[in-house]
């Protein structure tokens, strides 16, 4: 049932980008992300497609479960679309009351959709090739610096690394307390609004009870063992750059560069 | 009429690299009236396999009839099968929400759409059977309770349904001793007063083995032993190789019988033990 959900789950593999640094894929995905907003012409979005593709046959998980993780999204597309495609001016092709649908709207909805799309794909495939421990380390990592500015990083990523961790926990407990009370005769599908949002209260409030126990629980146990975040703790496993990270970035930059040229019609030879 | 479970499997996340059988070929019957163990040792498969009994969980493969209606059916008939079976989950605590402990007991048969008095009544049957007072306990908030109370009155939720099977999940899980004797003998006086039918997921085999009257042990996601206790704990060999204990008194006698000595080794009970070992020394003519 809800266990079920895939968007920003792990997918265990040995592939050239699980094995990167975990910096290396957080930039990566920013810099590529930048990339889509520069992209305009066909050619830019054929090879964002191209890059994407590639990244996905790279990373050896299957094209289905990508896929899949769009799904959750799929409205917010659609609700995109529909903006630009009514909301364009030019060319009407066709009326609905003072609503007008537009050729070159229909072209900018489809851009737009295309973009989400690469967005969406690209930082599930960050998250399917890294694990959210890893990931939270990069992220500490890529922090750092910025703690002179007073940014607590070490802070930050713990309490990431928390909330990543029992986000599966959280899902089993609503798993097993939903069907808990699907044999008492709940339902959690069927009336209007009102009475679907009330029929939630069985559900919810022995979840907030249990996440509070829990979250008491843990921080009584960090207590104990005198945890007292980032001052002088060493690493059990350090971040390293290798050459292929190296290699990962050129590749991105790459992209960068030649979108940046088709935007500003630098001539590429 | 009964539960029956035909070559069900189940498989946990398809199609991922965490995909995994939790049940394999599973045919199960659960008569009416029966009080069946199930034992076996962690993972399984034995709570994936009684969510499959009312309808939690939808086989991958096979089908689950409850009193001849097939579960996985849509429609006011399976949907009336599913509620024939109660299902008390492990720490059955956790799914309280309600102000009072009379108001989570009712939410089960409120919810079957009985009125007022019928709904008093059934609160007052199941908290009565849980051995909890209704004039000192329904007023009360249930978060405001010890832990073995909280879990009667999850328990009493369940048992206001009036299910015609019961499945207890581990329902002694994280109980003092006391506790669990007391879950355990309100269990067997729901079940010889009411004739429902239990099914008990136990780590406890003394317990178990005294209680139920079949025993049915599971081992890798199936079925590897199912009979009278007396008959499942003399499988030493599979019991072992299932990772279950036989009970520590069955298992001295055990030890007794491999020493030479003529005993009955099938003896559930420390009264029961001592008993045959008192048969079987008098026999040698020791004393």
């Amino acid at each position: 049932m809800l266990t079920d959900i895939t968007l920003g789950q792990y997918f265990p593999g040995s592939s050239f980008l699980h094995r990167l640094d975990p910096r290396t894929k957080l930039l990566g995905t920013i810099i590529f992300v930048a990339g889509i907003f520069l992209a305009e012409s066909p050619a830019a979005y054929g090879l964002l497609a191209a890059f994407a593709a590639f990244g996905i046959v790279l990373s050896g998980v299957p094209v289905r479960l990508v896929l899949r993780s769009l799904r959750p999204l799929w409205f917010i597309i659609l609700i995109t679309v529909l903006i630009h495609v009514f909301s364009t001016p030019g060319t009407v092709i066709y009326a609905l009351g003072p609503l007008t649908a537009t050729m070159e709207g229909v072209r900018q909805g489809a851009l737009m959709a295309a973009r989400l799309v690469f967005l969406i794909a690209m930082s599930s495939l960050l998250t399917f090739t890294t694990s959210p421990i890893v990931l939270t380390d990069g992220i500490e990592r890529l922090l750092n610096p910025f703690r002179r500015l007073g940014l607590p990083a070490h802070e930050l990523a713990m309490m990431m690394t928390i909330a990543l961790r029992f986000i599966p926990t959280l899902l089993e407990e609503t798993d097993r307390i939903m069907k808990a009370q699907m044999a008492r005769g709940a339902d959690f599908t069927s009336g209007n609004i009102v009475k679907r949002a009330r029929n939630m209260v069985p559900l919810l409030v022995p979840l907030f009870i249990s996440a509070f126990r829990r979250a008491d629980e843990l921080a009584v146990a960090m207590e104990a063992r005198c945890y007292r975040g980032g001052e002088n703790r060493t690493r059990m496993k350090e971040l390293r750059f290798a050459v292929r990270d190296g290699v990962a970035f050129a590749a991105v930059l790459a992209l960068l560069a030649i979108l940046g040229a088709l935007k500003w019609n630098v001539p590429l030879s | 009429m009964s539960i029956v479970l035909k070559d069900v499997s189940y498989v946990y996340m398809p199609g991922t690299p965490y995909e995994r059988a939790a049940v394999r070929d599973v045919s199960l019957t659960v008569a009416p009236g029966e009080f069946v163990g199930i034992i076996g040792h962690t993972g399984s498969g034995k709570s994936t396999l009684v969510q499959h009994m009312n309808g939690l969980l939808r086989p991958t493969k096979g089908v689950v009839e409850v009193d001849g209606v097939n579960l996985a059916a849509k429609g006011e008939a399976a949907r009336l099968a599913r509620r024939k079976v109660g299902m008390v989950f492990q720490y059955p605590e956790h799914q309280l929400f309600e102000e009072t402990v009379f108001d989570d007991v009712a939410f089960g048969p409120r919810n079957l759409g009985l009125d007022g008095d019928a709904v008093e009544e059934r609160v007052r049957m199941a908290l009565d059977f849980v051995g909890l007072d209704f004039a000192a306990f329904a007023k009360r908030s249930p978060f405001r309770l010890s832990g073995g109370q909280m879990r009667r009155v999850a328990i009493a939720g369940v048992v206001a349904l009036r299910p015609a099977y019961l499945i207890l999940d581990e329902p002694s899980a994280g109980l003092d001793p006391r506790g669990r004797d007391e879950i355990f003998a309100e269990v067997s006086r729901l079940h010889a007063a009411t004739g429902t039918a239990v099914v008990l997921i136990s780590h406890n085999m003394e317990e178990v083995a005294r209680l139920v009257g079949r025993l049915v042990v599971m081992h890798d996601g199936a079925v590897s032993l199912d009979g009278p206790p007396r008959e499942v704990f003399r499988r030493r060999e599979a019991l072992q190789a299932a990772g279950v204990d036989v009970p520590g008194v069955t298992a001295l006698l055990g030890r007794l019988a491999a020493r030479g000595l003529d005993v009955d080794d099938t003896a559930l009970t420390v009264a029961e033990a001592a008993t045959a070992i008192a048969a079987a020394v008098r026999r040698r003519g020791v004393c």
